[in-house]
């Protein structure tokens, strides 16, 4: 089976974020897979492992991006693309990402591609159905199981707390939603074999891309942080009598009760 | 130059979600006095459509076919599609919920055009219209613009104040044939375990436990209380990993984030990642044994105490209030 994660390079969730010159600062922070896809590069390689196959890791950065390219490698994905667009573009947004990842995939005939459901630092959740789309294959978003069965697919798919039952085929796109699986930690043969593993780096040129194909179709204009909140009141006394007050207080003072 | 703008409109459970409304009273400020044009696509829905026109529509599109019953990324789309066909708008506004989510990516594939998600506050109109989006989980924000060709945007739950109801607002309902076909999605099966109805990212208040609720039957006086509030429950990430509740009830950097008028944490210490996904909540309510907590950093209310003792005192005191209202 043709398998293929998109991943994203994402500053740590226990970062605190600061903004320096307008923009966000990223001197010193640290920074991992975005969590929803370690999930999707876990299920790749059980698929893999059940099916056979090969997984190709996909991400579009820097440089940078390479160490978290190495880490999937290491978890167990066979082979790394690494699409560096710093020397092309200096803004990006989800239509350019997409058509960067789509015009990649075009003719590489993939069964199953699979992604987060969003990155914890845009948070948009664009990607994944945009890549589809543009493929004209199938996706489902937001999956807690992945079942394959041939060219038959059966997912569970998390809709706001229910579970949906869907039967689908392949090719496929799916997006993973925390619950699919306890993502695997690399172990230290996996890591050294992950140093031999080929990593492919392109450029927009290799895609036979122009920057204008790509160009956004959005602008940021301002990053801001939100305006610190003000201490609150802890209350005192009794605490039956700090229950009264609260409840006095959410509804004569705050007035949402 | 005013815009003719389409917004799609959801029901759940038999009923028009609220966040279509606020989908509504966004589009009308984007349209900068143009054309506000609900779509509602489904296997019945004509009746939706004088809410959505009461609020603010100034007409109804609707497409109606058996295949519509549920939501398919494929079916939907297609009506979709249908509708903007007809109509040819500058600006599209769907609501941030799951099936915004899953769906309108697709259409602005389908378009080549941008689209901006997970809006929570629109300043100016019309052309100048800037959208004021969450990053970092809420951690920062950011002001986006559309650069050019159609405006496409998903607003979140909850942020976006619908306009007030004129009962004497009437307007144009008219239907679009569409073939809806080639599904290549089948919901065999819908289980549903939000089992009071009220979606966390839609709800008003949010009643969230954390590791020192200590159990999953910990975690039912926090349903009754968030029942008598007319909200749902929430967790931290350590509920979850402890297996108190399920993973769809996670309010985090990974999970759900959360923007309620009232949010109340109870045994909750506040991790960062936590604090992402609840710190923009309107008024917050802090209740754990330790002073320490980080959680009180953020509370506008806090009360230090064993929760076992406070939610019970606290399920009759809105018991009480609740009481008064009705006599």
């Amino acid at each position: 089976m043709n398998i293929y994660v998109l991943v994203k390079r994402t500053f740590d969730t226990e970062e605190r974020i600061t903004i320096k010159n307008g923009e966000i600062a990223d001197d010193g922070a640290e920074f991992i897979i975005n969590p929803y896809d370690e999930y999707a590069i876990e299920e790749a390689i059980t698929v893999r492992d059940e099916h056979g196959g090969e997984v190709t890791v996909l991400t579009i950065g820097n440089e940078d991006a390479e160490k978290q390219l190495r880490t999937a490698l290491a978890m167990g994905a066979d082979k790394a693309v690494l699409i560096n667009t710093e020397d092309d573009l200096d803004e990006m947004d989800e239509f350019s990402a997409a058509k960067i990842i789509g015009e990649y995939l075009k003719d590489k005939d993939p069964d199953l591609i699979l992604a987060g459901n969003v990155a914890i630092d845009g948070g948009s959740g664009q990607i994944g159905p945009r890549v589809a789309e543009l493929l004209n294959i199938n996706y489902v978003t937001t999956i807690t199981k992945l079942e394959i069965d041939g060219t038959d697919v059966k997912i569970v798919r998390d809709v706001e707390g229910d579970s949906e039952m869907i039967e689908t085929s392949l090719p496929l796109l799916v997006t993973a939603q925390q619950g699919l699986n306890e993502p695997r930690y690399p172990s230290l043969p996996g890591i050294m074999k992950a140093k031999r593993k080929p990593l492919e780096e392109l450029e927009l040129d290799d895609l036979d891309l122009d920057e204008d194909d790509v160009e956004a179709k959005t602008e940021t204009i301002e990053i801001f942080l939100p305006a610190a909140k003000a201490a609150g009141r802890v209350l005192e006394g009794e605490i039956a009598d700090q229950v009264k007050e609260l409840v006095d207080l959410l509804k004569n003072e705050a007035k949402v009760i | 130059m005013s815009k003719k703008v389409l917004v799609l409109g959801e029901t759940r459970e038999g009923a028009l979600r609220n966040v279509s409304l606020e989908a509504v009273a966004a589009a009308k400020q984007i349209s900068g006095g143009g054309e506000v044009v609900g779509v509602l696509l489904g296997d019945s829905v004509q009746s939706f459509a004088s809410e959505m026109i009461q609020y603010g529509a100034d007409r109804i599109v609707t497409v109606e076919h058996a295949n519509l019953k549920q939501y398919t990324s494929d079916g939907y789309s297609q009506g979709f599609m249908a509708v903007y066909e007809q109509e040819s708008p500058e600006a599209i506004v769907f609501g941030h919920t799951a099936l915004g989510k899953d769906l309108s990516p697709k259409i602005a594939s389908k378009l080549s055009s941008g689209l901006i998600s997970d809006v929570t506050a629109i300043e100016g109109e019309d052309d100048d219209a800037v959208f004021i989006r969450p990053i970092y989980s809420g951690k920062a924000f950011e002001k986006v613009k559309s650069k050019e060709g159609l405006l496409f945007v998903t607003i979140r739950p909850n942020n976006i104040s619908t306009l007030e109801k004129d009962e004497s607002r009437t307007g144009d309902v008219s239907s679009v044939e569409a073939d809806i076909k080639d599904l290549r999605t089948i919901i065999a099966e819908v289980v549903r375990k939000s089992t009071e109805g009220v979606d966390m990212s839609e709800a008003k208040v949010v009643v969230a436990g954390g590791r020192g609720v200590r159990s999953a039957e910990g975690f039912e006086p926090l349903q009754e209380l968030a029942n008598l509030l007319g909200g749902a429950i929430g967790a931290s990430r350590g509920a979850c990993d402890a297996d108190y509740c399920d993973y769809s009830l996670q309010i985090g950097q990974t999970g759900k984030v959360i923007t309620p008028d009232l949010y109340i944490g109870v045994g909750i210490s506040g991790a960062i990642q936590h604090m992402a996904g609840m710190s923009n909540s309107k008024i917050i309510v802090a209740i754990n044994k330790d002073p320490e907590a980080e959680i009180f950093k953020v509370a506008d209310y806090g009360i230090v105490g064993d929760l076992f003792e406070v939610i019970p005192l606290m399920i009759e005191e809105v018991k009480k209030l609740k009481a008064k209202k009705v006599s």
